[in-house]
């Protein structure tokens, strides 16, 4: 007799509601976390998220044939009840709880536990299957406070008035929290940021993350961005895009730049360590908090984090998902 | 701790030689007494602390963590202190990632001085727990002996000097009578002391160096010619009791040469081309290949220095005993230099011989027939010329080879660093085999100009056809005329060649792929 929930390479099959949980490749009914494309696939028949997601999608994929399912209410899919719980990992991000047979699976997308000024923090929820992700499954992956790394950021520009600083960020979630995170601190300029990030950015303020002045900056001339933080997508960093910035000096937001030689690869200059993911305390942390009798683990550094939970008394198991994971997204 | 871990980080990232020496300026301006002076000895590879060795650091790390995730993030990181850095566990109740500025780089290098081997990792478990994760990587490079962040000693005292508005050479010449932490050093750079006196000291002298000869021609009874040999640029300074070798940016090379130092016991300071001598050419210079084995080695076997035996062909001599002979034109410090080499040891030690040609054409046919590996080209020095540091029109010329050149197609292309981080500007390049195949010859990023590169860039981009990594491999129909200085056997390109300084000279749009060279072609000119 098969588990009314299945892994598979290209999603979580969930029998009895017949439908997928981030399909990789075109469903019939699929149910989506969030909008980071390892996730949200175009081209799936009708897709359940939540309004932020739905809103994503459209702006990725142009259509997207969905219902909007908000935070924390109940719906009834073939005898299954499931409820989208903040993730806390990006805009409308979501850990989808399905509840059947007496018992309760926790799907956690991606997540993060620490404050994010763009979405909902992650809630909990105690589980007798735990469903976690491990881009960042390793002792060695210890985020930093995020305000210490913001101000690193700003003192390195305060220190180059006559350069720009050009913080790669990725284009959905980490840009618009980056720049939150500076407008928390008090840095109100401009930040002229890539065409690439535009109308993401537009429709986080549309959802009413004020995001202040963003200039294009494919509009303005070298002096303009001088003394300026500027976002850009990471493919951007070392691009012909970059010459027409004054002498900027190059910083990437990403949990990959705690490891010295990650940054020197990228040519990063200036490494922040700003993750959108759970870092190793956090994935551990939150398996000791809902206790699942079970884990599963999607994606990452999945064997790291199974030898933790099997010395730690917990029952889990590693899935193989195919194409998760854009190193960007770190 | 912590202004020195960000210092640190700082010059690990930091790609240009400027923002490098405003970090180090930046550190030696502010930094308290006498950590700075700790820094600045770790920088210059001079702070001695009696090294922990690697398996203590992972036998360290094992007890506190769990040894297969332990494995496991060394496997992924890759660097043993780095790995222990970053995942070193606070002791409980300890918010994470905080130096909590309670142990000096002073206290630290103090500790490890009082420690004993055994006791180490005992000693660095508590240090590491007062740490940052940069911190903690800082104290585990001090610890185990090696900082590698990419900057030489000259580069750390050129730092320094900007910081005090110093010249980097008045810096360098009372370096070696002082000690770490540097007290008297720091003493005079900020006016409170008189500056340390080097007298007795084997310190390095800044090189006197040439232009490229642009003229047509000199005229011989002005200038004296002799051969520019392809070595190293060294300076031997001996103080009769010690004898120091310098490389031409002013690093001291001696561990690297023993040989050399061992066999020089005379009170004087003298400049020459550092060589290997190569059985094939009959005890006569080999070529740079050969030094090539010599460099960069911290240590050097017994084997090695029997293998590639190094010799000085010396060019000059700056002091002799007491005496400073610098302002003394050259033709008379030529005749003290001839005096002194008679009586060096003759298997380490000659002179380079003047080249007698009655008049210039005779010189540049000279000049065109030598065919010795070791000879670069030719040098010109004013008869009257004082010693003086750097370069100064019209007293030295350098007078190089023509370049060999060949016709060969681009086949792979990578980013440049730096400015030239958004373009492709480093080329691989290859020749035909007999059977019709490309194989790589060598590898250039420079010849060009920056209209040439645009247009560099822009066909690398065009013409894509695979990616590596960082690394385009590009439609096998670009002709590059590469120029050379010379060519060698190498074991590292699969033609078997390897070219010395390889330059772009022409980019030949008009040639088709299959009319560039061939690698037997190539192989004539070795």
């Amino acid at each position: 007799m098969p588990h009314w929930i299945e892994p598979h390479p290209t999603g979580i099959y969930v029998r009895p509601a017949d439908a997928w949980i981030d399909p990789s490749v075109p469903r019939q009914r699929a149910l989506v976390t969030h909008g980071h494309a390892d996730h949200a696939r175009g081209g799936h028949g009708h897709v359940w998220a939540t309004q932020e997601t739905l809103a994503i999608m459209a702006l990725r994929y142009g259509t997207a044939s969905g219902t909007a399912v908000p935070y924390g209410e109940d719906i009834r899919m073939g005898g299954v009840t499931i409820r989208y719980v903040p993730a806390g990992h990006v805009l409308g991000s979501a850990q989808i709880v399905l509840s059947h047979a007496g018992e309760r699976v926790v799907v956690t997308g991606d997540y993060k536990r620490r404050p994010d000024p763009t979405c909902k923090p992650f809630e909990p929820v105690p589980c007798d299957i735990f469903v976690t992700e491990a881009t960042f499954g390793l002792p060695v992956f210890r985020h930093p406070g995020t305000g210490s790394e913001v101000d690193r950021l700003l003192a390195a520009l305060h220190a180059n008035p006559d350069r720009c600083v050009l913080v790669g960020a990725y284009a959905l979630g980490k840009a618009q929290r980056l720049i939150m995170e500076l407008r928390g601190r008090g840095h109100h300029d401009p930040i002229p940021i890539h065409g690439a990030l535009e109308r993401m950015c537009a429709l986080y303020a549309d959802f009413g993350v004020e995001l202040g002045n963003l200039p294009p900056a494919t509009g303005l001339s070298p002096r303009d961005m001088r003394g300026r933080i500027v976002v850009a997508p990471p493919s951007a960093l070392n691009d012909r895009w970059s010459r027409r910035l004054p002498d900027p000096i190059t910083a990437m937001a990403s949990g990959w730049m705690r490891v010295r030689q990650r940054a020197r690869q990228r040519n990063v200059e200036l490494p922040l360590v700003i993750s959108d993911h759970a870092d190793w305390d956090e994935l551990t942390g939150t398996i000791r908090e809902v206790a699942p009798s079970e884990t599963w683990i999607t994606h990452g550094r999945e064997e790291a984090l199974l030898h933790w939970c099997m010395t730690h008394q917990f029952r889990a198991r590693a899935l193989a998902l195919v194409g998760r994971e854009d190193e960007d997204e770190g | 701790m912590r202004a020195f871990s960000q210092l640190l980080d700082g010059l690990v990232y930091t790609r240009s030689r400027n923002g490098k020496l405003d970090l180090i300026a930046h550190y030696m301006a502010t930094a308290p007494d006498p950590d700075r002076g700790w820094a600045l000895a770790a920088l210059t590879g001079n702070l001695d602390l009696k090294a922990v060795k690697a398996s203590a650091i992972a036998e360290m790390a094992r007890s506190r963590t769990d040894p297969v995730l332990f494995e496991m993030s060394r496997d992924y990181v890759g660097d043993l202190a780095e790995t222990v850095a970053l995942l070193w566990p606070k002791p409980e109740g300890q918010p994470e990632e905080l130096d909590d500025g309670s142990l000096t780089l002073s206290a630290l290098v103090d500790r490890l001085h009082a420690t004993s081997r055994a006791a180490a990792p005992t000693v660095l478990a508590q240090m590491m727990d007062h740490l940052d994760a940069s911190g903690r990587f800082a104290l585990l490079k001090l610890a185990t002996g090696g900082l590698r962040v990419g900057i030489s000693a000259r580069l750390a005292k050129t730092g320094f000097a900007q910081a005090f508005n110093l010249d980097v050479d008045d810096v360098e010449e009372c370096w070696h009578a002082l000690t770490p932490p540097y007290a008297a050093l720091f003493a005079w750079a900020e006016g409170r002391a008189p500056r340390p006196d080097p007298a007795g000291t084997p310190f390095f002298r800044p090189f006197m160096l040439a232009h490229p000869l642009e003229a047509d021609s000199v005229d011989l009874t002005d200038y004296a010619a002799e051969w520019k040999w392809d070595g190293i640029r060294i300076q031997i300074v001996g103080t009769g009791a010690e004898t120091r070798l310098y490389s031409r940016a002013g690093d001291d090379i001696t561990g690297s040469f023993p040989d050399i130092a061992q066999a020089f016991g005379s009170h004087a300071v003298l400049d020459g081309e550092l060589l290997v001598r190569g059985e094939f050419q009959g005890g006569e210079a080999a070529s740079f290949n050969a030094l090539q084995q010599r460099l960069g080695r911290k240590a050097v076997s017994a084997k090695m220095m029997e293998d590639y035996p190094a010799f000085v062909r010396l060019y000059d001599i700056l002091i002799d005993g007491e005496e400073d002979l610098r302002a003394l034109p050259w033709a008379q410090r030529r005749a003290r230099l001839e005096a002194t080499v008679p009586t060096l040891d003759p298997h380490r030690f000659d002179i380079s011989a003047l080249i007698e040609a009655p008049d210039f054409e005779s010189l540049a046919e000279l000049r065109a027939g030598a065919r010795d590996a070791a000879i670069e080209g030719v040098m010109l020095k004013r008869r009257d010329s004082p010693y003086v540091a750097g370069r100064k029109a019209a007293l030295w010329y350098k007078w190089k080879r023509d370049p060999l050149t060949a016709d060969c197609v681009m086949m792979y292309a990578q980013r440049g660093h730096g400015k030239r981080s958004s373009f492709y500007s480093d080329y691989t390049f290859g020749c035909w085999t007999e059977e019709g195949e490309l194989l790589p010859v060598g590898k250039a990023y420079s010849g060009f100009t920056d209209e040439e590169l645009k247009w560099l860039d822009r066909f690398v981009r065009g013409n894509t056809v695979n990616r590596f990594g960082p690394v385009r491999e590009v439609e096998k129909t670009l002709v590059l005329e590469v120029a050379f200085d010379s060519i060698h056997e190498s074991k590292r390109h699969k033609s078997g060649l390897a070219m010395r300084f390889p330059r772009i000279a022409r980019i030949r749009r008009d040639k088709p792929a299959h009319e560039a060279d061939r690698i037997a072609g190539l192989r004539r000119l070795l």
